[in-house]
């Protein structure tokens, strides 16, 4: 790893891995570990950390989000670099934060999104060597916040195009909304479903056998409507994605539990 | 002549059973059902699943490539220039209303609905108007404009296509740019079979022959011609309308009278504007490099001229957009209604179009503008009506954050109008996840939570139920799973799973 400029020794770098890790998806949290040690990256998991706020100011809440908002800074702070597992919620980081704080939270919120990235940005500059090997096919998800917000397009298939092995199928939908929206979901639902039935029928059409993305929260949407439909379409996180390829773990797409 | 057949477009318009839901209806119906209903209702719609097909398609199409490399420097200046007028809003309207004095025209400042509709009666009453073809206009729906004349015994003919076409049903526009968006061919051939009496195939060159031959007879006998207004420039007092159809163009010449109506914001600075600002609506709105017909009016038909109404009143309406101009909304006011938030927007696609959203501007504009014009209690819920997905700002010709905005109103709704529980519920956990032991204690009882039956929520009211029957929940259980792996990792010194 690369000294940091401001102490010495080697650079500490954390792995915020949003509150959907803690409730709902730990998959992905557990197989960034893996994939960013493989990287040869010593990467930790603040055991204060909790959520961005982002629902509480997509649902109306600015003064809540920014309490934790202030929080999150006072959390990350300390570390070099802050490598985020869901493109939303690093999305939050850098769009949110300079939005509902001011005076010193807001200069050191710019500060920290400064060198706050999403989990396939990090590993677009590192970890190149890494052995990734994948029999399968897949589709991708761009999701919203990561593609508009931090207009990340690119890094995930840069990284997803190390993989021997594995098939990206552009899907023509890849960058149309799931309908998750956070509280979106649960104040129109049949709307939130209907959005994602339309996400999946695009999907049913490619040769793949799962959506990938790099949101827990949009897989979650996606893969909970399917199971209700009786859809054949699964989903994936790119770190599970990532994790799988390596040397010690599987060999195709759809071994992957 | 009764009143009932001055009109040959509208001969034969009783035969026509409309078929709309109560909430597509033109004007929006007073009483509204809760806005989660009639989005539930919308997607049951017949239309919505091929409107939102065709939509899509279109989205894909305009949209898909992003930006062409020629207009972003256009999109910019075009930002500019909007902001410019804004930033000085009462200056350019005066000076657009001297102008338009000064070539002759008539300008009538209404403050209001009412306003806007009695200086527009008087101008009807003095010529004892009887017929008035209109090209179409959104404010004049915002104002109610038909209605309020059908009510007087004057007979208004709409002679944009799509706007005709709503209207023989009886509808709002679904779309702003594309007022018939939510109907197919077939929907079209259906209405305009009732119409004529007699079947009419689903060619589409027909059927718009059809509405030709309807509309033209009209363009002749009307005693007045309104129109809406895209641009006014303020140097010289010329307004300008665009249509693909030629009809902006006929109604504003044909007729002895013209009336324009339209919002203070839609004015601009100099002539030489419109060359960046009518190619960006072009593209945003159409897809078009340039619309068909730009019909620039200065003035009614002076000495010498062969064509041009006998006389030009401009009707300039606030309904409160001078109190917008002076919020941090004011950017809202630098629309130039080309629709394309809406055509890129997934859930108003999926919605089938506009008509859902329960007022006159739908959409993500519609969603941010409608509340902020107050016509309804209801439309404050609109900026939820959003999953919050940034297409539209991407796509807005005059780069107006939209999703900010909206966030912004939800703000201000719950300010307002939250109860007092959920304001103390987002409170508390806010206090709750601003501190690890809290935060830790929340992932328990969200493991605990997991632990209920699986079917719970299906099983309670409202809501909860509606959510829980269209998805599998996750699954709660695994609430914490990754906390405890990750202590399991750090008694061996690395935060690696090796799972």
């Amino acid at each position: 790893m690369t000294q940091s400029e401001t102490h010495a020794g080697p650079a500490r770098i954390a792995l915020f891995t949003s509150c959907a890790a803690d409730l709902a998806a730990a998959g992905p949290a557990l197989a960034a570990l893996d994939v960013l040690h493989a990287a040869g990256v010593a990467a930790t998991c603040p055991q204060a950390q909790s959520c961005c706020g982002q629902v509480a100011v997509n649902s109306g809440y600015p003064e809540q989000a920014a309490r934790l908002a202030r929080h999150w800074i006072e959390t990350f702070e300390p570390y070099d670099m802050i490598i985020g597992l869901s493109g939303s919620c690093t999305a939050s980081i850098h769009h949110q934060f300079p939005r509902i704080l001011s005076g010193q939270w807001l200069r050191r919120a710019e500060k920290l999104a400064e060198r706050t990235v999403e989990f396939t940005q990090f590993l677009q500059r590192h970890g190149r060597d890494m052995d990734l090997s994948l029999q399968g096919s897949i589709t991708w998800h761009d999701s919203c916040h990561m593609l508009r917000t931090l207009g990340e397009r690119a890094a995930p298939r840069a990284v997803l195009q190390r993989v021997r092995g594995l098939q990206l199928v552009e899907a023509a939908e890849s960058e149309t909304c799931c309908g998750f929206g956070g509280t979106f979901a649960v104040k129109f639902p049949e709307l939130s479903c209907a959005m994602a039935d339309r996400k999946l029928t695009d999907a049913m059409r490619l040769p793949v056998t799962h959506v990938a993305s790099a949101d827990a929260t949009c897989l979650l949407q996606l893969g909970g409507r399917a199971a209700a439909t009786g859809s054949a379409v699964r989903t994936v996180h790119v770190a599970e994605l990532l994790a799988a390829a390596l040397p010690d773990g599987v060999s195709t797409v759809e071994e992957i539990a | 002549m009764s009143a009932s057949n001055i009109s040959h477009a509208l001969q034969g318009r009783e035969r026509i059973a409309p078929e709309r839901p109560a909430w597509a209806a033109s004007p929006e119906p007073p009483e509204r059902e809760a806005l989660p209903l009639v989005t539930a209702q919308a997607l049951q719609r017949t239309a919505a699943a091929p409107t939102a097909d065709r939509l899509g398609q279109r989205s894909q199409d305009w949209h898909g490539e992003g930006w062409p490399e020629h207009l972003v420097p256009l999109r910019e200046h075009a930002a500019r220039l909007r902001r410019e007028t804004l930033d000085d809003l009462g200056g350019y309207v005066a000076q657009l209303s001297n102008q338009v004095s000064a070539h002759g025209g008539v300008v009538h400042h209404a403050a209001d609905t009412s306003e806007a509709l009695a200086a527009i009666r008087g101008v009807i009453a003095e010529r004892q108007a009887r017929l008035v073809v209109k090209s179409k206009s959104m404010v004049t729906e915002e104002i109610g404009l038909n209605h309020a004349l059908e009510a007087d015994g004057v007979q208004v003919v709409e002679t944009d296509l799509g706007e005709w076409i709503v209207q023989l049903g009886d509808e709002r526009p679904s779309h702003l740019v594309a007022p018939a968006a939510h109907l197919s061919r077939e929907d079209v051939a259906q209405r305009f079979s009732a119409l004529a009496g007699e079947p009419m195939s689903t060619d589409a060159d027909e059927l718009a022959a059809f509405a030709r031959q309807r509309l033209r007879q009209d363009y002749q006998d009307a005693d007045i011609g309104i129109t809406g207004v895209n641009f006014a420039v303020a140097e010289t007092g010329t307004l300008v309308t665009v249509t693909n159809e030629g009809n902006a163009r006929m109604a504003t010449s044909q007729p002895p009278v013209h009336i324009a109506v339209m919002t203070p914001e839609k004015v601009i600075a100099r002539m030489r504007d419109l060359g960046t600002l009518l190619p960006l609506l072009s593209h945003s709105g159409a897809h078009q490099q340039v619309t068909t017909y730009q019909t620039m009016v200065t003035g009614p038909r002076r000495d010498g001229e062969d064509d041009g109404p006998e006389e030009l009143h401009l009707v300039i309406v606030d309904n409160g957009r001078s109190d917008i101009a002076e919020t941090k909304y004011r950017d809202i006011l630098a629309c130039i209604r080309c629709g394309a938030c809406q055509t890129a927007c997934p859930v108003f696609r999926t919605l089938g179009g506009g008509h859902a959203y329960g007022s006159v501007y739908a959409g993500p504009v519609g969603a941010v503008l409608s509340p902020l014009l107050g016509e309804h209690p209801q439309d404050a819920e609109l900026p939820f009506l959003s999953s919050l997905c940034g297409s539209c700002a991407d796509v807005c010709p005059v780069q107006i954050p939209l999703p900010d905005m909206l966030v912004d109103l939800r703000a201000d709704y719950t300010r307002t109008q939250e109860s007092a529980t959920a304001r103390a519920g987002w409170k508390a956990w806010s206090a709750l996840w601003s501190h690890p032991l809290g935060y830790r204690l929340s992932i328990v009882v969200t493991r605990l939570g997991g632990l209920l039956p699986r079917w719970l929520p299906a099983a309670l009211p409202g809501a909860p139920r509606r959510w829980a029957t269209g998805r599998k929940l996750p699954d709660l259980r695994q609430s914490g799973r990754f906390r405890k792996a990750l202590r399991r990792m750090r008694l061996h010194g690395a935060e690696r799973s090796h799972r």
